[in-house]
């Protein structure tokens, strides 16, 4: 297996203080890792810093073989790593179909079309709601609304960052088969939860991150039989 | 007084005077809707391009009309850079900082004028000045006519830009979720520079439309400036729509208050209804409740 991604002692913060005190992670291509963590603890910081929004104060961050931690978020779409975001972040005054085709602005622009289709298969809801306004949906829908246009780029890595959050739990069982199916076409995916059973059930292979750094790392059915870790650093 | 025979022209005249304050509202509020910044330079600019319609008809004979297709681009140029490379990176993304540095933008650009050419005020004599269109029942002024159709023109080209572009689909996107627009891949900076630059071209038209019929010294935008910025709250900050519709309300306002209260009085209603505006729906006509 050669590593999608693969991070080296990764340093990250706001001013003062540092969130993030040497991470060491690994994806594998065509694997689904899950990142978990509680509240605070720096995992939307994880992915900003990898997307290009945050700068690394230190260590190293290789995708598809390239250093991209000094690459602008535009040049880090284009290498195909695409980064849903905490919160959706859909643009509200476009429409569904809009915010699809925003999704292929850097990337994966020649084939906008087949690729709007693919992502109306998987998601049959936005086909439904193409021509409404991305504020109007629920927020079930906004969060399928992200996850599509993250795929209108065609990723190579798909970062997931609390897609489950405020969805009810039909929603989120729906979504993670959802995430499931995005995989079997052949995306990796890094999923960052909160939600630790589902997310072990879906992943290969787990970090538990913890004080800013990685407390735990390994395939996921281990962690997920280990009872002692959950309660110690997931407070389960 | 009230026959139709005289309020028919006056509400005309208002609606083409209009046009061309929605133009200028236009640029103002774009700006506004996406940088949210009000762009304190823009009355200054507006005076530099009509000093530019009006040197390019006075040393090199280009009719105003022709000047606009070059002052357009130039000005989208001007406008583009000066965001990209002067008032973004001196701001260091603080949206205060910004609206400073386009007041002094504005006092700069005003005094380099003023300067140069000093207050005199100056026109040009086109021969089409006094034309008229005679429609049986009142007389169009031609300048007046093609401003209002001009701005129409370049009203649709914007919202054909805003809406089957991926740049126009971008502005639009940034304006309000930057950050969901970053992890596009949009570049974010190179956005507001393209939206300062369209409103800037925005004004770079509004001077060609107006030299035909209009005076120019240092202090010329800052009328027009003004009346706009009172169309942009009325019609709501940040909204096109709402700048058209402002615009043109406020052009037959100002026509309707010369013809009762006499010229100098014009521009009393246009205060008084921003006012009640103010008082009644502050978000304005078209603007979301804050
Ligand atoms: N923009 C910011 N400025 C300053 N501190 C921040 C900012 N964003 C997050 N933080 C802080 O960094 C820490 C990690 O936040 P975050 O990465 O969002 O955690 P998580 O995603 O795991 O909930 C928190 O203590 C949070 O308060
Ligand atoms: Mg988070």
């Amino acid at each position: 297996m050669s590593a999608l991604l693969a991070i080296e002692g990764l340093r990250a913060g706001y001013g003062e203080t540092e969130v993030l005190r040497g991470l060491d992670l690994v994806v594998n291509a065509g694997e689904i890792v899950t990142v978990l963590g509680s509240n605070g603890v720096g995992k939307s910081t994880l992915n900003r810093t990898l997307s290009g929004v945050l700068r690394a104060r230190a260590g190293a961050i290789r995708f598809d073989g390239a250093p991209i931690e000094r690459e602008s978020c535009a040049a880090i779409v284009a290498c195909g790593l695409i980064h849903v975001p905490e919160g959706r972040r859909v643009f509200p005054n476009l429409s569904v179909r809009e915010n699809l085709d925003l999704g292929s602005y850097a990337r994966g622009k020649p084939r906008r079309a087949q690729n709007r289709e693919r992502v109306f298969s998987i998601f049959p809801r936005l086909r439904e709601r193409a021509s409404q306004y991305a504020g109007t949906l629920s927020g079930g829908e906004q969060q399928m609304l992200a996850i599509g246009r993250g795929l209108m780029a065609e990723p190579k890595l798909l970062i997931l960052d609390e897609p489950s959050l405020g969805l009810s739990p039909l929603l989120v069982e729906e979504l993670f088969g959802l995430i499931k199916r995005i995989h079997a076409d052949g995306v990796s995916v890094l999923l960052v939860e909160q939600n630790v059973v589902q997310s072990l059930e879906v992943a290969d292979r787990a970090y538990i991150l913890a004080e800013g750094q990685f407390a735990m790392s390994g395939p996921a059915g281990q962690i997920a039989a280990d009872p002692e870790l959950k309660r110690t650093y997931l407070g389960l | 007084m009230l026959s139709p025979v005289i309020l028919i022209p006056v509400l005309l005249n208002g609606l083409m005077t209009g046009a061309v304050y929605a133009l200028i509202a236009l640029g103002l509020t774009l700006i506004y809707g996406v940088l949210h910044i009000i762009n304190f330079a823009h009355g200054a600019m507006l005076t530099a391009a009509m000093f530019a319609c009006y040197f390019a008809f006075k040393t090199l004979g280009i009719d105003p009309y022709l000047s606009l297709f070059v002052l357009a681009p130039v000005f989208f140029a001007l406008g583009y850079v000066l965001q990209r490379f002067v008032i973004g990176p001196a701001s260091h993304g603080e949206d205060r900082n910004m609206l400073l540095v386009t007041l002094g933008l504005a006092v700069v650009i005003e005094n380099a004028l003023l300067v140069n050419f000093r207050g005199d005020t100056r026109t040009i004599d086109v021969p089409y000045a006094f034309a008229t269109i005679n429609l049986g029942f009142t007389f169009l002024a031609v300048p007046r006519l093609v401003g209002f159709v001009a701005v129409f023109v370049v009203a649709i080209a914007l919202w054909l830009i805003m809406s089957l572009t991926d740049t126009g689909r971008a502005i639009r996107a940034v304006a309000k979720e930057k950050l969901g627009a970053q992890l596009q891949g949009i570049d974010v900076p190179h956005i507001y520079a393209v939206t300062f630059g369209l409103g800037t071209a925005c004004v770079a038209i509004a001077a060609c439309l107006l030299m035909p019929s209009y005076y120019v010294n240092p202090g010329a935008g800052n009328a027009f400036v003004l009346v706009a910025f009172t169309i942009v709250v009325l019609g709501g900050m940040g909204s096109v729509p709402g700048a058209l519709i402002g615009g043109l309300t406020i052009g037959v306002v100002e026509s309707l208050c010369s013809l009762f209260l006499g010229d100098s009085l014009g521009q009393v209603g246009i205060f008084l209804i921003f006012i009640a505006v103010l008082l009644v729906r502050p978000q304005g006509l078209f603007g979301a409740k804050a």
